[in-house]
């Protein structure tokens, strides 16, 4: 259980006080959760497929994901791999559970590797009863271990479909759980039911191979567990990753005009978009660079339109420039920094939250750019149409920050109800010509904004400029302009927030997708009586007028977040509120154990530093 | 100070090109109107940083509006505006230094797109807002504040860049020649695609060249502009090659190729792919 955080330890020399470790921890799966379960029966367990690119990972993971997801659990998948197109190390899992699933877990209950590499690499993650299955065509291993081997090639040879050896695992995987062999049989029907010749014979060799692999796995004796029942939803699903959802989101409040520069972890919101912004009225396009794409989504955003390109941080640095522009010629646009590791090139394809600080202030100049940072696939749907909603509000810039954890992450969601998505469209100008669109204003009704081919002709213009849009240069324009910009922040302090628990010794407030095990973790801590509470909202600027006011009475704010420099707390102490960080740098999301064990650490120290006091 | 507003914080030097090239540019916009009778409202000038780009700005009569944005982005600037809104016409002003040198990597995008913008580039071969720096149209050798001892880069040669990289439309002209320059720029609004009027228009401050384009006859300078002569072939892209071979500098249009706008492309999508609405692309996540 604390393999997570010795490693990251090791790697980074961590000083983790263990003065206490939070009583009564739960385990992700793989052995009895709860107390009022049945003696073999699990709540859920993480399956991770583990070799190289290319060889089907994430299908397989996706495959198992969906069948669980169709019999009525909840999921949710993550995948790593290298930045190249095939090969290389690789993995991706599932979290299977028959409640809602806030991360991806903590330790592995069943891992399959299929090369030695894999094995070596991925063994320490799994869980105390956690069970490997390893590819015996590649590689063996000596007994004795919590280990067998399966050659699914060669049993997906004799099934006749030599495709078919990701189900032959899979197989093995739903006895090692005990996952009804007939939900996959089921998803296996739905998948290769397409209206052709062959499908029948597919759908049946596939079973076959199930079976085989199932077969196999009852007769290494080994078990992991039995997935309790699942306790389907009231409500209808979709089956979706943060990216897409993001985007359905901005295209249901209206986004129809996209340029994007194909970057990790963001490219899957281009490629989605040119797929599906097509028609009158609407457009999307691959562009040469970064620097393009702001530029674009400002001219088409001045044009009247709703804009939107999504980058990841090097792409974000290219746009600071016309983020400024668009800030300060009041144009609405939407920008998506799909955040990965490190400066300059960095981590790629890993999970990291870095660009906190660059968004807040992504060129030179004063300026605040408001930003949503997602907490789920979920909130990635919500956030996208409310980052759309805030441009057009306040007629400027907004910087949507997801990151690479969540960008490809599929779970089964609730299913958004589009006609309750609240649209909203900027105020625009129908006067005569003449007008001064950057007028004087009191905080309320903002100044209409001129649309090309309407009236009220003005210079949208970057450099400081009059009421009307000419450039100058006093004093009193500059004062006047620059106040002005500030000032329609506060027409955005409507998001929604989450407080619990207010008054304890220390309140967790987490953000973007470190929200999951930051909140499973929260969950854990006050199972064990934690004195902890918790704040959370997805805008981080501004934020909700409540949450200033509960951060304010905050005893201390303690911030789980993925970068080395703790930004988000250095942000909160800016403010004026008690905050530190929870850092964690090693390019993979937080595990809920690791911050159990930290948080829980701190709140030991607190309790005894009030204790002293009190003595 | 502009006409309209004495507050306006820029002028251009007495006897600048750009004079020429804001009247040139005032009547082929009004002639543009009354030819198509597009509203004024339908125009958008997007301008570059430099003294070219408070064009926008220092423009008189009716207003259009005006995209008055950052260094260099002109050109994507502009493709954000006409392909967001296909039916404004769209024209860019720019400098020599804002189009070519930090903005150079936008002219073959542009290019290949065709998207229907008209651009005026306003060449002075200096940096002059800055204070006499080189540019890339600088000559060799060229003493300026940034080459205190002789530009040692190459002059680029504009007109053959333009031609090299794809771009549909290319005049070359000055701007003493106000009403022949509007007429070229009406010409290239009327271009379906990606139209360049490349403009010499000198500073009279950092590096006046009205002698050397015009000659002078009195100090014995025999000019080096030129008449595009009446017989060439302006769909002839050896003929263009050829042409630009020429010395000096040619007055008229180069270059001209019909070939389909990326507008005429994204239609011709459109017609074979529906517009999906977002509750059809969420039916594709059903479970």
């Amino acid at each position: 259980m604390l393999t997570g955080i010795i490693t990251v330890e090791a790697y980074y020399g961590f000083s983790v006080k263990r003065t206490q470790l939070a009583p009564n921890c739960r385990r992700t799966g793989g052995e009895n959760s709860f107390s009022n379960m049945s003696e073999n029966q699990s709540q859920d367990f993480v399956i991770r497929f583990a070799g190289e690119g290319g060889q089907g990972l994430v299908t397989s993971a996706d495959a198992m994901a969906r069948a669980a997801a169709n019999a009525g659990y909840y999921v949710s998948t993550f995948s790593t791999f290298p930045s190249q197109i095939m090969g290389g190390p690789a993995s991706s899992q599932v979290r299977i559970s028959n409640t809602p699933v806030l991360c991806s877990g903590d330790n592995v209950d069943v891992l399959v590797s299929l090369d030695e590499y894999a094995y070596n690499n991925h063994r320490h993650d799994l869980s105390e009863n956690g069970v490997a299955i390893y590819n015996s065509g590649e590689f063996e291993l000596p007994g004795g271990g919590q280990y067998f081997g399966i050659d699914a090639d060669e049993l997906a040879k004799s099934t006749g479909n030599t495709r078919a050896a990701n189900m032959v695992t899979i197989g093995a995987v739903a006895n090692l759980i005990g996952f009804s062999l007939e939900e996959i049989d089921a998803f296996i029907t739905q998948r290769f039911t397409r209206g052709r010749p062959g499908d029948e014979e597919i759908i049946e060799s596939n079973k076959q191979a199930i079976r085989l692999g199932a077969d196999v796995a009852a007769n290494s004796g080994f078990s992991v567990g039995t997935l309790a029942a699942p306790i389907p939803p009231d409500y209808d699903q979709i089956m979706i990753t943060g990216n897409a959802a993001l985007a359905l989101g901005a295209v249901t409040a209206g986004v129809d005009f996209y340029a994007g520069y194909p970057i990790s972890p963001a490219t899957t919101i281009l490629v989605w978009m040119e797929q599906n912004l097509v028609g009158p009225g609407r457009f999307a396009h691959q562009v040469s660079s970064e620097i393009e794409a702001i530029s674009a989504i400002v001219g088409a955003g001045y044009a009247g339109k709703k804009s939107m390109t999504a980058t990841a941080g090097p792409g974000l640095s290219l746009m600071s420039e016309g983020i400024g522009l668009a800030w300060m010629a009041e144009i609405p646009c939407v920008v998506v920094d799909v955040q990965r590791g490190g400066p300059s090139t960095g981590l790629p394809t890993k999970s990291e939250q870095s660009d906190l600080l660059l968004c807040l202030n992504p060129g030179h100049g004063d300026m605040s750019i408001p930003i949503l940072a997602p907490g789920s696939v979920e909130e990635c749907f919500d956030a996208g149409a409310l980052a759309v909603n805030w441009a057009e509000r306040y007629q400027g810039p907004v910087i949507l920050m997801s990151e690479f954890g969540q960008a490809e992450k599929g779970e089964n969601i609730r299913r958004p109800e589009l006609a309750d998505v609240k649209v909203e469209r900027r105020s625009i100008y129908e006067g005569s010509n003449g007008y001064a669109r950057y007028q004087s204003w009191n905080g309320e009704g903002l100044s209409p904004m001129p649309i090309p081919g309407g009236p009220g002709a003005y210079v949208a213009n970057g450099s400081e400029h009059d009421e009307r849009g000419d450039t100058t240069h006093l004093p009193r324009h500059h004062i006047r302009l620059t106040e002005r910009r500030f000032k329609k922040l506060d027409l955005l302090g409507d998001a929604h927030y989450e407080i619990e628990n207010e008054g304890a010794i220390a309140m967790i407030m987490s953000w973007g997708s470190s929200k999951g095990p930051a909140r499973e973790a929260y969950e854990r801590l006050r199972e064990s009586g934690a004195d902890v509470g918790w704040l959370y909202s997805m805008a981080l600027n501004p934020l909700p007028d409540e949450m200033k006011s509960a951060l304010e009475r905050a005893n201390l704010v303690i911030v789980p977040e993925l970068n080395y420099t703790g930004q988000w707390s250095a942000v909160l102490r800016q403010h004026g509120y008690r905050a530190e960080s929870v850092t964690q740098y090693t390019g993979l999301p937080f595990k809920p154990a690791t911050l159990v064990d930290r948080i829980g650490a701190r709140l030991a120290e607190l309790r005894a530093e009030k204790g002293m006091v009190l003595a | 100070m502009s006409k309209r507003n004495p507050e306006y914080d820029f002028v251009w030097c007495p006897g600048c090109g750009d004079f020429g090239v804001r009247r040139a540019l005032e009547w082929a916009l009004e002639r543009h109107v009354a030819e198509h009778e597009i509203p004024q409202s339908n125009y958008v000038i997007v301008a570059g940083i430099g003294c070219s780009g408070n064009m926008v700005h220092l423009m008189e009569g009716d207003q259009p509006f005006g995209l008055h944005g950052i260094h260099g982005r002109t050109l994507p600037l502009s493709f954000g505006v006409k392909m967001g809104r296909p039916d404004i016409e769209t024209v860019v002003v720019a400098g020599d230094g804002d189009f070519l040198a930090i903005g150079g990597e936008h002219i073959g995008p542009a290019a290949a797109r065709n998207v229907d913008v008209t651009c005026v580039v306003m060449d002075n071969g200096v940096y002059g807002l800055t204070k006499g720096q080189s540019s890339p149209t600088t000559e060799m050798g060229a003493m300026t504040s940034s080459t205190p001892y002789g530009k040692v880069e190459t002059q680029m040669m504009p007109l053959k860049y333009y031609l090299t990289i794809g771009v549909s439309y290319i005049a070359s002209h000055y701007s003493s020649k106000p009403r022949d320059l509007a007429n070229c720029i009406q010409d290239a609004m009327n271009h379906k695609g990606f139209s360049i009027v490349h403009v010499q228009s000198p500073c009279t401050t950092y590096n006046d060249t009205y002698d050397i384009l015009k000659g002078n006859r009195r100090k014995g300078i025999p000019g080096i502009a030129w008449e595009v002569p009446e017989d060439h072939d302006p769909s002839s892209r050896q003929s263009a090659e050829d042409l630009l071979d020429r010395p000096g500098i040619p007055l008229g249009l180069i270059y001209q190729e019909d070939r389909p706008t990326l507008q005429d492309q994204v239609d011709k999508i459109a017609e074979s792919n529906p517009n999906r609405q977002p509750e059809q692309i969420l039916a594709t996540y059903a479970i």
